[in-house]
């Protein structure tokens, strides 16, 4: 995603494209046949605002926000976390939890969502029983999320030179302030990254929430199925209505990392 | 060199002479989920008669609304097979489908089946009628109305029932609310709603006779009960007016109807619309059996308690967060 792509900033002094022309040309172009074009036809397909004014949406679209938002900080938490361990330590089996990152990735959502429910649900082997509450809601999202801070975090990881620390380390920094002033600036940019990755998709996650959440309006209901409930009853101009503000509110918080991200690149060079 | 080629051809196009007037036709169709096995099993039924020889088929499942608005938006089809009759409405109005669709004996319709309760073994709540399901602490699954198609005649069923027990039309939509007030789930579809009553959630399952058949087949710990009040669903189905093997479509729907096509259904939990076809199945009967029609029919029950804006139970769900 362009997510990535301006993680690395042009420095000032960077070196010219030599056709720009035809390089933006071709980029703009391709963004718009896959992204802008669609979300115009969306736009242009909404109508009805009651579908996004009405108690039952505002509920669905700030359970969605708010839960998306707190999907994205606790993996910045743990993806930093997991990234660590899997480029800085060095233990057996290490290749397949490597691996294992990825598998929320290839699972069909409906079966991830299958899975945790008969996991974390009333026949709960390890007595603990989320479904058709929030927290379920929130295990779900964290279960598809998982990949996105790892994996954006872990190069980064593995190209930081150790030489900063080690000097660090002899001129009298703890642990705790090496991590604070030497590592975690030149990884922010790629937590942000994932960061702004694991939100969108947390937006948009439709399959693996469905079955433990139960789609309980004004308690579970997340926008994506208030969305479908609009369509399947005939009022796609309402789906789209909603479907623009959601994408709006995603779009502007999108922009905030970003630029969030820029901003601390900048100040650490 | 030629010679060769000349028998290669006669070899390519003997079977086509052989089979004759019925030229290999491919029919394409659109159907909800549910009858998947049915279908596959009545079209290679179908194969070996005379009608059906030379004719392949091209199949789609996917929810019913869904599917409707696929062929709406020009997914071709040549059949049609839906879980209830306005996702056939639908294409009529967008001439998809002719408006003289259902004028045969079985008014369009090919299956049918009936509302229940499914319940956990034993039936541990003594779940009956629908006035027991808004007794404090009965906890029902229903698909949302609103995602599910099917889920209407749930909901239908339910007003029904509650006509049946002698309340007006507006202590029946309270019923509602009040029912809707022990609903815990809502999934999307009848068969996620089905994965969540299995992996023990609620008490009771709102469902459609063969699905609870399916799931017993499928050696589920459940049983269901059928209440004494409840509606008869009746799927239709139609060729469409766009298809180019209407013949073969036609001939494919008249052998649905067919006493053994007919069994195949009932085989797969389908109450049969071809009544000689139900003898040795267990179809029990309930007297205050009421049909779409008892409830205003479909065009009047869409908009009165379907409509996403306005709809009863649109204010219900709307209402159930205070």
């Amino acid at each position: 995603m362009a997510a990535n792509a301006d993680a690395l900033p042009a420095a000032p002094g960077a070196r010219r494209s030599l056709a720009p022309g035809l390089s933006v040309g071709l980029t703009t172009l391709y963004l718009s046949v896959i992204v802008l074009l669609p979300l115009a036809a969306l736009s242009w397909k909404a109508h009805g605002w009651q579908a996004v004014t009405n108690p039952q949406a505002t509920a669905a679209l700030r359970l969605t926000l708010g839960i998306s938002l707190v999907v994205a900080l606790v993996n910045a938490v743990a993806g930093t976390a997991i990234a660590w361990t899997l480029v800085r330590d060095r233990f057996v089996g290490q290749g397949v939890v490597n691996a294992l990152v990825d598998l929320p990735f290839a699972l069909p959502t409906i079966v991830a969502g299958l899975t945790l429910l008969t996991l974390f649900g009333p026949r709960s082997p390890v007595n603990v029983d989320v479904s058709l509450t929030r927290w379920g809601l929130l295990l779900s999202l964290l279960f598809v999320t998982l990949p996105f801070v790892v994996r954006t975090v872990q190069p980064v990881l593995f190209e930081l030179d150790r030489e900063m620390e080690d000097a660090a380390a002899s001129l009298g920094a703890g642990r705790v302030a090496t991590f604070l002033r030497i590592i975690l600036p030149s990884i922010l940019p790629a937590i942000l990254s994932g960061v702004a990755l694991a939100f969108a998709r947390a937006v948009g996650e439709f399959g693996a929430v469905v079955l433990i959440s139960g789609n309980i309006p004004f308690k579970t209901e997340v926008a994506s199925l208030y969305i479908f409930g609009r369509i399947e009853s005939g009022d796609q101009g309402g789906a789209a209505a909603a479907s623009v503000v959601i994408l709006g509110i995603s779009f502007g918080l999108l922009l905030a990392i970003g630029a969030m991200r820029r901003w601390v690149t900048r100040h650490d060079r | 060199m030629r010679q060769i080629s000349l028998a290669l051809l006669m070899v390519l196009f003997l079977p086509a002479l052989a089979t004759g007037a019925s030229k290999d036709t491919k029919l394409t169709l659109v159907a909800y989920s549910t009858p998947k096995e049915a279908y596959g099993q009545l079209i290679s039924a179908f194969q070996k008669t005379g009608a059906g020889n030379g004719v392949s088929f091209s199949q789609s499942y996917g929810a019913s609304g869904e599917q409707s608005r696929a062929v709406a938006a020009g997914l071709d089809a040549d059949i049609v097979a839906f879980s209830l009759e306005p996702d056939i409405t639908s294409l009529v109005q967008k001439k998809l489908v002719s408006p003289s669709w259902n004028k045969d004996r079985y008014r369009g319709m090919v299956t049918r089946s009936v509302v229940v309760f499914v319940v956990r073994d034993g039936n541990p709540k003594k779940l009956k009628t629908w006035a027991d399901l808004v007794k404090p602490g009965v906890q029902v699954i229903t698909p949302n109305p609103f995602t599910s198609g099917g889920a209407r005649w749930n909901v239908m069923a339910a007003y029904g029932g509650a006509l049946r027990a002698g309340k007006t039309p507006k202590q029946a939509v309270d019923y509602l609310g009040k029912l809707w007030k022990n609903v815990i789930a809502q999934p999307t579809s009848a068969r996620e709603g089905l994965t969540a009553f299995l992996n023990g959630r609620g008490d009771v399952f709102l469902a459609y006779e063969n699905e609870a058949i399916f799931a017993q087949k499928k050696g589920q710990p459940v049983q269901f009960v059928i209440p004494k009040a409840t509606i008869l669903i009746e799927n239709p189905i139609a060729v469409t007016s766009t298809s180019k093997d209407k013949t073969q479509a036609n001939a494919f729907l008249k052998f649905l109807r067919t006493p053994s096509a007919q069994k195949i259904f009932a085989q797969n939990g389908y109450r049969p619309v071809v009544k000689s076809a139900a003898r040795g199945f267990n179809f029990p009967v309930r007297p205050q059996l009421f049909t779409i029609k008892y409830v205003g029919g479909w065009a009047k029950v869409e908009k009165k308690f379907f409509d996403p804006r306005s709809g009863v139970m649109a204010k219900i769900q709307g209402s159930s967060g205070g």
